[in-house]
């Protein structure tokens, strides 16, 4: 038997307080984006229930530490389709065993779980690292990027933190929000971006004239920096694989 | 100040900074409580990376390379050949709140050649990061060269507005620096590293009895010796940096391959290629020491006065000690385990947890992230196979070799002779 869900996180944990209701056994977990009818299993559509969800979530903070509630939402955050399965059976897993359970390393869930995790964590760092921002005219630091992961949400406070001083947008191309930082606080945003704007390298024209200067300056100091004797493209593009290197300022030409 | 100006000075000094290869950012405890620009992150973060696969993370520059000595294994030795530059101390400001801004740098990374006398280059570098501190309102990464020969009350201060101080040693041995820096000696490097270390213990104590106090030097210090400029054996270069660690609670010591600069006779010629993979194994072994427990003492000795070529210090220590082999995955200690090549500090831990729930299948360890084709010469777990012959280490490394291959060996020695 399927149960379908709507991808939201209170969908999932609704999920698995429809599972404990009803005690069907062996349930595979499908977001509806990625559902295919079978032609003999059944299916349960669950609808979001944020009651539902509060009990659930409630009941994983008294199983679940902080660092394993962070596993939980990152693995979410990785719209994986196989990972959505995987937290709904850890879940289950983790309610129907004593406390502790999660440090079974043995048990397929949590070396999932502990997996999607690690690939979401390394998206969210590489993010903070490959960032570039560009002063535009109106002094606004932006960004464009598509990240693997939705990890957004876990680099606000990075940059909140960081750059306290200075206002700041980062937008997710491919899922179309960002973040505004205003000074005070962080805003979700969503951009209508009118034909011709180039959303990753905005014109010339939109920049703070500083801007072509400092990013010179940078292209310049990453090429004094290398040593040549040295040189390893492999172990280069092991660092920084190329689907980063449209971010990267100094990886651009001219 | 013109464009073209400032880009030659930056790539002047950078260029002559690029031999330092320390460009951690780790450590750092600042926190942005005024507002202002920076934040650390305890970990670090390597903004880029150069071609030569090394991490860029901080801003590294001279203020200058004018300098007063004659080093030899320096770019920036008095007799050679080359530009000279000077920032001043608000280009160097301005440069790293900038870059900064844009999210290129994770701080500041300053040295300088000696210019007059080291007190008066200390006090420039002091000024720079007083600037930054004070006017500029930034919380961003400071990393600053200490001058040997610099007074007390200056290293001091700087202290209180650096993350990390550091001062090389540049030859592992007295006897290799005098033959090439005639002029300078380890107790230079020595009293100032001790002056800095006694400060922070200081402040750590001090701290215990009140509640603020400025932070000093938070991320440590940290040090580097060249490799391969004279002819240290391993053992000589890993002894040395174990009393570092010991004696000076140094964070890092670094080990820079010589990248031959100089025609001098005294030193490898230009165009030879430096020393990567004997960098590597020095590396590995400075992991072995600090993460897995190993004394310097078992992994180098009078017998094995340097590092194996073909495999690593880890593997090859274990093949000498097969006695302590095969471990029970099960029910082995910790220590024990993070000793088994093919396991390292992540997936010892995830066993330790893991068998609690019952004992391990050579399944789940692969999953868990061993390495498990080269572990299985050493340990036995729940479903291992039952072994009849007992394998000599030489059979096992030859295992290893046959199904392994280095990135560093481009053609393959285990081709046996036929004739």
């Amino acid at each position: 038997m399927n149960y379908i869900f709507d991808g939201s996180l209170p969908g999932l944990l609704t999920a698995v307080f429809e599972w404990f209701e009803r005690k069907p056994g062996k349930i595979a977990l499908k977001s509806t984006e990625m559902f295919q009818p079978e032609a003999f299993a059944e299916c349960l559509l669950i609808e979001s229930n944020s009651d539902k969800a509060d009990r659930v979530w409630k009941g994983l903070q008294k199983k679940l530490k902080k660092d394993w509630l962070r596993i939980f939402y990152c693995s979410y955050l990785s719209e994986i389709p196989d990972a959505y399965n995987h937290l709904f059976q850890f879940t289950i897993y983790i309610f129907q065993n004593e406390l502790g359970a999660q440090n079974n390393y043995g048990n397929e869930h949590v070396i999932a779980l502990a997996k999607y995790a690690k690939s979401v964590e390394r998206e969210k760092h590489r993010m903070e690292a490959f960032i570039r921002f560009q002063h535009t005219a109106d002094g606004i630091f932006y960004t464009g990027v598509d990240p693997d992961f939705n990890v957004l949400p876990l680099i606000s406070n990075h940059f909140k933190n960081r750059y306290a001083d200075q206002q700041w947008i980062i937008y997710d191309l491919k899922r179309k929000y960002g973040l505004h930082y205003n000074l005070t606080s962080v805003e979700e945003i969503t951009i209508d971006f009118t034909n011709g704007v180039n959303c990753k390298n905005p014109s010339a024209i939109l920049l703070d004239e500083k801007e072509e200067l400092y990013s010179v300056l940078w292209k310049d100091y990453f090429k004094s920096a290398n040593i040549v004797a040295r040189k390893n493209t492999k172990l280069h593009i092991q660092h920084v694989p190329k689907r980063y290197w449209k971010y990267l300022t100094e990886k651009q030409l001219s | 100040m013109s464009f073209d100006r400032i880009r030659e000075k930056l790539n002047i000094l950078a260029d002559a900074a690029k031999y330092d290869v320390s460009c951690s950012s780790s450590g750092g405890t600042r926190k942005n409580d005024n507002k202002g620009l920076g934040d650390s992150h305890s970990s670090g973060i390597c903004h880029t990376y150069t071609e030569d696969g090394r991490c860029v993370s901080l801003l590294k520059i001279l203020l200058t390379n004018h300098c007063i000595y004659d080093c030899l294994f320096c770019v920036s030795r008095k007799s050679n050949d080359v530009k000279r530059a000077a920032f001043t101390v608000d280009e160097v400001v301005e440069l790293t709140m900038n870059f900064y801004r844009r999210n290129y740098i994770e701080g500041l990374f300053l040295s300088s050649g000696i210019f007059k006398n080291a007190d008066f280059t200390m006090e420039r570098l002091l000024l720079v990061c007083k600037k930054l501190r004070l006017e500029q309102n930034y919380n961003g990464y400071i990393h600053l060269k200490t001058i040997p020969g610099a007074s007390d009350e200056l290293i001091k201060e700087a202290g209180l507005y650096a993350d990390r101080m550091s001062i090389n040693l540049e030859m592992p041995t007295e006897a290799g620096l005098k033959l090439l820096a005639p002029e300078k000696s380890h107790a230079d490097v020595i009293k100032p590293l001790a002056f800095v270390q006694q400060n922070i213990s200081q402040f750590a104590a001090d701290k215990k009895l009140i509640k603020h106090i400025p932070k000093f030097v938070p991320a440590g210090q940290s040090t580097q010796m060249v490799i391969g400029a004279t002819p240290e054996s391993d053992k000589d270069i890993m002894y040395t940096a174990s009393s570092f660690y010991k004696n000076f609670a140094l964070k890092r010591v670094y080990y820079s391959g010589y990248v031959p600069i100089s025609n001098d006779s005294r030193m490898p010629v230009l165009g030879t290629q430096p020393p990567l993979l004997r960098e590597n194994r020095l590396y590995q072994t400075d992991w072995l020491m600090r993460f897995y427990g190993f004394k310097v003492q078992e992994i180098l000795n009078d017998a094995n006065p340097n590092l194996d070529v073909d495999i690593d210090p880890k593997l090859s220590w274990a093949i000498r000690n097969m006695q302590h082999f095969p471990v029970d995955i099960n029910k082995a200690d910790y220590r024990m385990i993070l000793r088994i090549p093919g396991i390292g500090v992540m997936s010892a831990n995830k066993i330790v947890q893991a068998r609690k729930f019952g004992k391990l299948r050579i399944d789940q360890l692969k999953k868990i992230g061993v390495a498990y084709n080269r572990a299985k010469h050493f340990i036995t777990c729940a479903d291992s196979p039952y072994q009849l012959k007992d394998y000599q280490g030489t059979q096992i490394k030859a295992f290893i070799m046959a199904d392994s291959q280095s990135k560093y060996l481009k053609t393959d020695n285990n081709q046996m002779l036929l004739f």
